[in-house]
């Protein structure tokens, strides 16, 4: 057996990180990997396409139960789904509330302790939006994910955060061994999108490994709660998920420690490929009306 | 035989230069601003203050958790604390600063006793207001005849962003407008406990002055109204100062908050002049007083007599000729009983040299006590005091009197060291290390478990205490095992 291969997708809210995990693990385990998913976004829908469901029973609303993660078992936190993924979600406190970063670090240490890792052969984390503090830093921390995937797109805001998310994975690159995987473009049709993702794959010092069409059928399958795979196993979007999954997979020990860029050189890069325009200084914070 | 004052200033600094060699240069360059000679005639001792403490030194400060439930709202006997957070600031804090009160234990008075919210982890993860609802409503329930809860904040609640204000105010309407008091005295904030202070008198501002205004309309004033500030009764100091103010024809309205109650608290604003013993802690809301309702406030000094008698006029100096009067007979009336004192113990202890190193007010104001007994005070330093604290010192200390501020294990140690006092005081942490270096010590925070040490009974024990300590006659009969 192959040693545990441990991945995580981060990448900003809304680009698709879960759907796109789930479709590529999916496609993963259709290969005849052993996949256990561990979702850490307190809204946990990680799993969602796998199981079918939401995850009802969280990690941490089980243990706030119970009183305390010690009175929990393996076997109640763990739902087996679509082609026997293991399933687990972190889950957290109602939004505003408490401390969701403390919430991922409990349950990772929780699934560490009580062997939910043993006989698989993936371990993927999902992670909401950005790196805001330690706790969402906790799969890219030692001896967790050594590969990190960045599910990005052409938008500005998507690409600041796959910056973002780097110089989180550099902090931690030279401590724990975690390396930049590469970035995944999920297609939003916004202007030069491979050119853009390429580029900035390249100043990262990474590279773009799949770019994700945009194809409706991907929300057909997500209405019925499936992945792609699964809701139509011959279309040609899961075959781009299995594209992708194969080169996940050919990318064991491949990954990278990346170079973040600045601001600056972000909008230099939007500037170069002609999306964003040299703005006179003397209009930055000026209303419509008043320019 | 002895120094000149030259002499001694020249030693001094050799000493601080000598102690600061231990330190690489960066720490020593930092440390060197808060160590100095007193030079007489300046505005201060010379010395930074209130910064934040060197990573890799002893400190002996606290935090401003320390500061607000340990000094400030701790006392205050008929309110109830919570200790919101994890188990062990509540535990550490449990039973309080030997602040004695007058009441029934777990009936209509809780100071001794801890409550806690005894965070676990899923109370960080999923926030602890709920629980903190469900502790209110005990309390509610189990201690019907408490007067009100008081919400300290641990470190975390600040981390994780709790609301305990809305929890507090909450709570406070469904219980008829209970007084409930959130108070952000997180840890983390500051760099000692003197911020805790702070907080603590913002909230008495914002909590209860602002929200029971005219509450109490049947108060009766009277022209001798005053409230006592900054006396925690510490092993009964309280009660030992208020006697000489009612003894005077005063009447005491509230004490801050040694053996004080809300309602004390509360009535305050109606006070004719506000008495400030422990400055340092209670400044903030006596400076509120004055500038919200006029009232005016000033500083005494109850130990040792000199002092006390001092401070006596000038608390009568605010009032009418009748007060003086009084005032001039209490004086007159302790005077033989002081001098009794002084007659028996100032043989043994003329000419004795004490180290300091205490919290807001003893740095300075136990030294005319010291005087008293014909003691000479020769270093002293504030754990967390400010330039003020260093300004109101200059009226205190001698041309020459070592300074240390926020000082390190290490300086103090070695300081006594090379000082050779007869007597050190200071705290718990540090009492242990000098008696074994065979030095006298009497703690100066909690009064070794004895007191009270304000006023003119306190004197008396303050004189048999120093006594005992440093002519006991265990440190004759200690040697060193290596110098038989």
């Amino acid at each position: 057996m192959a040693s545990l291969r441990q991945i995580a997708f981060y990448g900003k809210g809304g680009i698709g990180k879960s759907t796109t995990s789930q479709n590529t693990l999916a496609a993963l385990a259709e290969m005849g990997q052993k996949i256990l998913i561990v979702g850490c976004d307190p809204k946990a829908d990680s799993t969602r396409l796998i199981l079918h469901a939401k995850a009802q029973d969280t990690i941490l609303s089980l243990a706030a139960e119970a009183g305390s993660v010690e009175d929990l078992e393996l076997e109640d936190v763990m739902k087996i789904g679509y082609r026997d993924i293991r399933c687990v979600e972190s889950g957290g406190p109602e939004p505003g509330v408490g401390c969701a970063g403390r919430g991922v670090i409990t349950s990772i240490n929780f699934l560490e302790e009580n062997g939910a890792y043993d006989g698989v052969d993936y371990v993927s984390y999902d992670v909401l939006g950005d790196v805001v503090c330690g706790g969402f830093a906790m799969p890219i921390r030692e001896n967790k994910a050594q590969e990190i995937y960045i599910v990005m797109s052409g938008e500005m805001m998507a690409m600041y955060a796959a910056n973002n998310i780097s110089k989180g994975i550099l902090k931690y690159a030279n401590s724990g061994g975690v390396r930049l995987g590469g970035l995944v473009c999920n297609e939003r049709q916004t202007d030069k999108e491979l050119e853009l993702a390429e580029s900035l794959a390249k100043m990262l010092g990474s590279r773009l490994i799949h770019f994700v069409p945009r194809d409706n059928i991907v929300q057909h399958a997500e209405l019925r709660r499936m992945t792609v795979l699964e809701y139509a196993p011959d279309s040609k979007q899961a075959n781009e998920y299995r594209d992708l999954a194969q080169k996940v997979h050919a990318n064991a020990g491949n990954g990278t420690i990346p170079t973040p860029i600045t601001m600056d050189q972000l909008e230099d890069l939007l500037m170069e490929h002609g999306i964003m325009k040299q703005v006179d200084e003397s209009e930055v914070g000026k209303a419509a009306a008043a320019a | 035989m002895s120094m000149t004052i030259d002499e001694k200033k020249a030693q001094n600094a050799a000493l601080i230069e000598e102690v600061l060699k231990a330190y690489p240069e960066k720490t020593a360059k930092k440390r060197a601003k808060h160590l100095n000679v007193h030079e007489e005639g300046k505005p201060d001792c010379g010395v930074k203050s209130n910064i934040k403490s060197l990573p890799g030194v002893m400190t002996i400060r606290g935090c401003a958790y320390a500061g607000s439930k340990g000094v400030v709202w701790g006392p205050i006997k008929d309110m109830i604390h919570i200790s919101h957070g994890p188990v062990g600031c509540g535990q550490y804090s449990w039973a309080a600063r030997r602040n004695y009160y007058i009441g029934v234990t777990g009936v209509d008075t809780f100071v001794t006793m801890q409550f806690t919210s005894d965070f676990q982890e899923k109370d960080i993860v999923f926030g602890g207001d709920k629980k903190l609802e469900v502790i209110m409503d005990e309390i509610q329930q189990l201690f019907p005849l408490n007067k009100g809860i008081s919400v300290q904040s641990e470190c975390p609640i600040g981390l994780i962003g709790d609301d305990i204000e809305a929890v507090s105010k909450k709570k406070s309407k469904e219980y008829n407008g209970h007084t409930i008091v959130p108070v952000r005295c997180e840890g983390f904030r500051g760099v000692s406990q003197s911020l805790g202070h702070h907080i603590a008198n913002d909230a008495i501002r914002d909590w209860v002055f602002d929200k029971t205004e005219d509450k109490r309309p049947d108060f009766v004033s009277t022209p001798y109204d005053v409230a006592i500030i900054g006396d925690y009764n510490i092993g009964g100091d309280a009660w030992s100062s208020r006697i000489l103010l009612e003894e005077m024809g005063l009447r005491v309205i509230a004490q801050w908050s040694g053996d004080g109650t809300i309602a004390e608290l509360e009535n305050t604003p109606k006070a004719k002049l506000n008495v400030l013993h422990c400055y340092r802690s209670m400044n903030y809301i006596s400076r509120h007083m004055e500038e919200k309702y006029g009232i005016p406030w000033v500083e005494y000094n109850f130990f040792g007599p000199s002092k006390i008698e001092e401070s006596l006029r000038e608390i009568a100096s605010h009032f009418d000729d009748k007060i003086k009067e009084n005032t001039e007979k209490v004086i007159a009336k302790y005077k033989p009983l002081m001098q009794a004192v002084i007659d028996k113990y100032r043989p043994r202890l003329e000419g004795k040299k004490v180290m300091l190193f205490v919290g807001g007010l003893r740095p300075r104001h136990v030294i005319g006590a010291y005087e008293d007994l014909g003691m000479e005070v020769v270093g002293t330093g504030y754990e967390f005091g400010h330039n003020d604290d260093y300004q109101r010192t200059t009226h205190y200390v001698k041309d020459g009197t070592l300074i240390y501020d926020d000082v390190t294990g290490y300086e103090f140690e070695k300081f006594v060291e090379k000082v050779k006092p007869d007597l050190v005081g200071s705290g718990i942490k540090e009492k242990y290390v000098f008696q074994k270096m065979g030095v006298p010590f009497r703690q100066m925070h909690s009064w070794d478990y004895s007191g009270p040490y304000h006023g003119y009974d306190g004197f008396a024990i303050f004189a048999r205490d120093m006594d005992m300590a440093i002519s006991s006659p265990i440190w004759g009969l200690t040697k060193a095992p290596w110098k038989k």
